[in-house]
């Protein structure tokens, strides 16, 4: 084990002794504890502690998206925010966005409408989009473009994208009458 | 096995996802999950975690080293530095350009990011605390950061570690007719001239690069994980250049999260995790971060282009003269597979019936980063065919033609192929008239001429830019282009299981563009197996046949051929089993898609899959047993799709700033296997066309910093700004591919930019303007309507004359 991090029983003690902060989440709908550095990165510790890989960093800026989760259901990018900051949060990843059967509507819309090539931008952008549709259900063209400004994909030019984000907003709203 | 009478007639094509179907991509079922396995996923017991210090200046001399600091950090295993590199005869490596470049530096530093030492750790944010402790003297030396300062008379010498370089010139090379076209600008009626500059660009997918690199010393096998789109090139480097037995290399390129030609060359960062993992006998990982990417790897463009275009009087053209400048950065390393120094930069012209070019080519060295690579296209095609249609442009301007009838009065004809162009390649098929009527219709041409000049009245600019071009793609045949000696030709493999299953596997590698999805409706357009029936693997050297890799739009032309004939060979066999299985003789067995049947009686057949079963249990005397082939391809040719791209433009005067009205795309690549996925390659392909038009380049202050280090700096379009495009296609199949296809990855990238740049001119023709060079920013459009004068250059500093 690295001196990073160390999962934990989320039922342990913490060690006061270990320079270490104790960390738990929620973490698509289970409790998680690690005890971290307090410099690691939320997205490391996703990654690397928790092994959930789904969640990319592509820019250590902040500008591409591809490590967008969800922090109590707002979009965060997870290669800026520390981990000892999302202490007692609710974190939903990419491996969190289907329900226990079956696919969530916006991944069976990219899959649908060609919403993805490399697949390296994807799970940020469907955590983006899902936040979207979350707050604005029925969005137009320009509002899915805009909320998806701070993802970036090298791949698709967008278009299918956006088209895959109206698909699940109509399919969700769809299911909901 | 019993042979069931009367069977099912042909199966559906679209309905078992061959050609033509628009299939769901098999691959997306792991994407959309988060279940993609990129290098950085890969987690081997014991790994170590590997960070590179780079140089912050962009040419000094080094001084001295001291890691000693390093080596104290608690969880530091190893810091290598050029100098223990060089004991292992390891601190240079050779380029794909047969030039030499450092894996860490040992006498200077000669780009801003270069590798200067690295340092293994148990976790990365050790290594690169570590790499803070590194304490290097520079002893900074004159700067150069393009071509003018590079060929001046006083230019410090760059490459002084080179026996006989007294100069920064890489390379001087010519093609074409000197004398025949020197002719034909004496008779021009007209000659055209413009200058201009394709501004350095990176490919920046958004997966950077990174490797893990696993020595087993008790076996003697070295495993690397790596991002790259051409495994096989790396294992024979690491055999040829390491003297490493090949058969115990194996290098896997797992999902790639894009390449676009970043993921070509052999970097630094690899040869140094290897060297790490052989001395540390751990697995070591090293992932670059971003602005390690954007300041050390493969870059695209940087070419200075002088051109004159020979006219006569009524449009046509007589002849084409150019001259390029291209900054190499300090190490020649252009990742390219052609004999021809300046790539296939002469591909200009193809599509336009010109009797005589001749064109010349210089490079140089600068203190920037090395490695140009083929970003989104064929090497320097893009180059080519941006220069090729602001030419076209400027000379129907010239003339004062319109530049639809100017480029209809020179293409190539429908009955003109095979055609020989004016630089010596042999293009075979095309309807380029057709393209452009098609893209004209599409954008209603006349209707925005006049909505222009109608809003002209009132002050608006608006402009309509064309930009047409044949492109070659799916290097190559084997005469001509080789990468380190190795000829340009691809495999596939396939195995037909005993329940008609099948596995295929290719020397290509997928980088998003769909290949587990594409291959296998090949396969089931020739063997009638559903494509959801056969499984498609790529990128593991142990067990992918040998081939060339995926990068200029080569996978469909020369892989995608190597499967289909494959596919027949297979197809092949199993007429024999199926001439058992109905017993009869082998010519009177007849095939329709998925079954063989009897001439004389076509209800009696058999399946492909009841063929495959005998081929496991039920064989004829003396045939072999199973079912499987192989195929290597070498093309005959090069591949030549048509794009015609037309954009519609508004600027606002007060801003500079300017809108796509409308984007029309023409694509003619041939035969389409997945009309979905080549939607999607060219909707990507434009995207990249506009970001390089409007935002997207790399340029360096005058102390040789890199202005774009990170994407906070280097301008990539988000979903709010990039347009809408619109799709059209013809289809002209290639006649020498088993399929009829060209490929289609590039064209877009290739042709798209002089769209936007052309409609912008358009926007400001009669103010003055003759040239903006790219990115189109804002301020430099102001600039140009403000002193209606040309911008010439790479801002923020303006680097050439």
């Amino acid at each position: 084990m690295t001196s990073l991090f160390e999962e934990v029983p989320a039922t342990a003690d913490a060690d006061a002794d270990v320079p270490v902060r104790r960390v738990t989440v929620t973490l698509n709908g289970e409790r998680r504890a690690a005890d971290v550095e307090p410099r690691l990165l939320l997205a490391h510790l996703l990654r690397q502690g928790f092994r959930l890989t789904g969640t990319h960093t592509g820019c250590d800026t902040t500008n591409c998206g591809a490590c967008t989760v969800l922090v109590d259901g707002l979009p965060v990018k997870s290669c800026t925010m520390l981990a000892v900051q999302a202490d007692g949060h609710d974190v939903t990843t990419v491996e969190g966005l289907a329900g226990p059967s079956g696919l969530h509507p916006l991944q069976e819309g990219f899959k649908d409408e060609h919403g993805l090539q490399c697949g390296f931008c994807t799970p940020g952008m469907m955590l983006a989009a899902k936040a979207l549709l979350e707050e604005n259900p029925d969005p137009t063209e320009d509002e899915v473009r805009f909320a998806l400004s701070g993802n970036l994909c090298r791949c698709t030019g967008y278009q299918n994208i956006v088209k895959a984000v109206l698909w699940a907003a109509k399919r969700m709203n769809g299911s909901e009458q | 096995m019993t042979v069931t009478e009367p069977t099912s007639r042909a199966l559906d094509e679209i309905k078992i996802g061959g050609m033509g179907a628009s299939r769901r991509r098999v691959e997306d079922n792991r994407f959309i999950r988060g279940k993609g396995h990129y290098v950085d996923d890969v987690v081997l017991p014991g790994m170590l975690h590997m960070e590179i210090l780079r140089s912050p200046v962009a040419h000094a001399r080094i001084v001295s080293i001291d890691a000693s600091a390093a080596w104290e950090i608690p969880g530091v295993r190893l810091v290598l530095t050029g100098e223990m590199m060089a004991t292992r005869n390891l601190a240079w490596m050779p380029t794909l350009s047969y030039d030499t470049q450092a894996v860490l530096a040992t006498d200077k530093v000669r780009f801003q990011g270069q590798e200067v030492a690295a340092v293994i750790a148990d976790d990365p944010y050790i290594a690169k605390d570590a790499c803070e402790a590194i304490v290097v003297e520079y002893e900074q030396l004159p700067v150069i950061v393009n071509p003018t300062q590079s060929l001046a008379p006083d230019a410090p010498l760059i490459r002084d570690d080179k026996v006989g370089q007294v100069d920064n010139v890489c390379f001087t090379w010519q093609v074409g007719d000197q004398d025949a076209t020197d002719r034909a600008f004496a008779e021009a009626d007209v000659v055209s001239r413009i200058e201009m500059h394709y501004p350095r660009s990176h490919p920046s997918p958004l997966e950077t690069c990174g490797s893990v690199a696993d020595f087993d010393r008790a076996t003697g096998k070295l495993t690397v994980y790596m991002t790259t789109q051409a495994p096989h090139i790396v294992r024979a480097a690491v055999a040829l250049i390491a003297e490493l037995p090949e058969h115990l290399i194996r290098i896997v390129s797992p999902d790639l999260g894009g390449g676009f030609g970043n993921k070509v060359p052999v970097y630094p960062g690899y040869v140094i995790s290897i060297l790490a993992s052989i001395l540390t006998e751990r697995p070591v990982k090293w992932i670059e971060d971003r602005t390690g990417n954007l300041i050390s790897t493969g870059f695209g463009r940087d070419v200075y282009l002088t051109g004159e275009m020979a006219l006569r009087k009524d449009g046509r053209i007589l002849g084409v003269r150019m001259h390029t400048d291209s900054d190499h950065g300090a190490f020649f390393g252009d990742a390219q597979p052609s004999k021809f120094k300046i790539g296939l930069l002469h591909s200009a012209f193809a599509c336009y019936d010109i009797p005589t070019a001749h064109l010349t080519a210089r490079g140089v060295y600068t203190n920037k980063a090395p490695g140009g690579v083929a970003y989104r296209c064929s090497f320097r095609v893009t180059e080519a065919m941006f220069f090729q249609e602001r030419m076209v442009q400027a000379a129907a301007d010239d003339l004062g033609m319109d530049q639809a009838e100017f480029r209809r009065l020179n293409f190539v004809r429908d009955d003109d192929f095979p055609h020989r162009t004016p630089f010596g390649f042999l293009t075979d098929s095309g309807q380029y008239a057709k393209c452009l009527q098609v893209g004209l219709d599409a954008i209603d041409y006349e209707g925005f001429l006049r909505e222009k000049a109608e809003a002209a009245k009132n002050g608006r600019l608006l402009g309509i830019g064309i930009s047409c071009m044949t492109e070659p793609l799916g290097a190559g045949n084997s005469r001509e282009y080789d990468i380190l000696g190795i000829k340009m030709f691809d495999s596939a493999e396939l195995r037909v299981h005993m329940t008609g299953k099948a596995i295929l596997r290719t020397g290509a590698k997928t980088q998003g563009q769909g290949h587990e999805t594409t291959w296998a409706q090949i396969v089931a357009h020739e063997l009638g197996i559903p494509a959801e029936d056969i499984l498609v693997e790529e990128g593991d050297t142990d067990t992918a046949p040998f081939g060339m890799g995926t990068y200029a739009s080569r996978s469909t032309p020369v892989a995608g051929a190597a499967i289909a004939m494959a596919a027949r060979k297979v197809k092949a066999k199993a007429r024999q089993l199926a001439a058992h299985l109905l017993e009869v003789s082998e010519e009177d067995v007849e095939w329709e898609l998925g079954r063989f049947y009897v001439r004389s009686a076509p209800d009696r057949g058999v399946s492909i899959q009841e063929c495959a079963m005998a081929a496991y249990s039920n064989m004829p005397d003396g045939l072999e047993p199973g079912l499987e082939a192989n195929a290597y391809y070498d093309p005959p040719n090069l591949t030549w799709p048509f794009g015609c791209y037309i954009a519609t433009v508004e600027i606002d005067p007060a801003t500079g700033v300017w809108d796509v009205l409308r984007f029309v795309a023409v694509d003619d690549c041939g035969v389409r296997i997945n009309p979905m996925i080549v939607e999607g390659q060219i909707m990507g392909g434009l995207t990249e066309a506009y970001a390089m038009a409007s935002m997207q380049f790399i340029t360096f202050d005058a102390d040789g910093n890199c202005i774009g280090s990170n994407f906070m700096d280097y301008l990539l379009p988000t979903a709010w700004e990039t347009p809408g495009w619109e799709l059209h296609e013809v289809v002209t199949p290639c006649p020498h591919h088993p399929i009829g296809a060209k490929g289609v990855g590039e064209c877009a990238t290739v042709g798209g930019p002089a769209a936007f740049v052309n409609a912008v001119m358009d926007a400001l023709k009669g103010h003055g303007v003759r040239n903006v060079d790219m990115p189109l920013l804002p301020d430099r459009v102001h600039e140009a309507l403000q002193t209606r004068g040309d911008v010439s250059g790479a801002p923020p500093i303006r680097t050439d004359r």
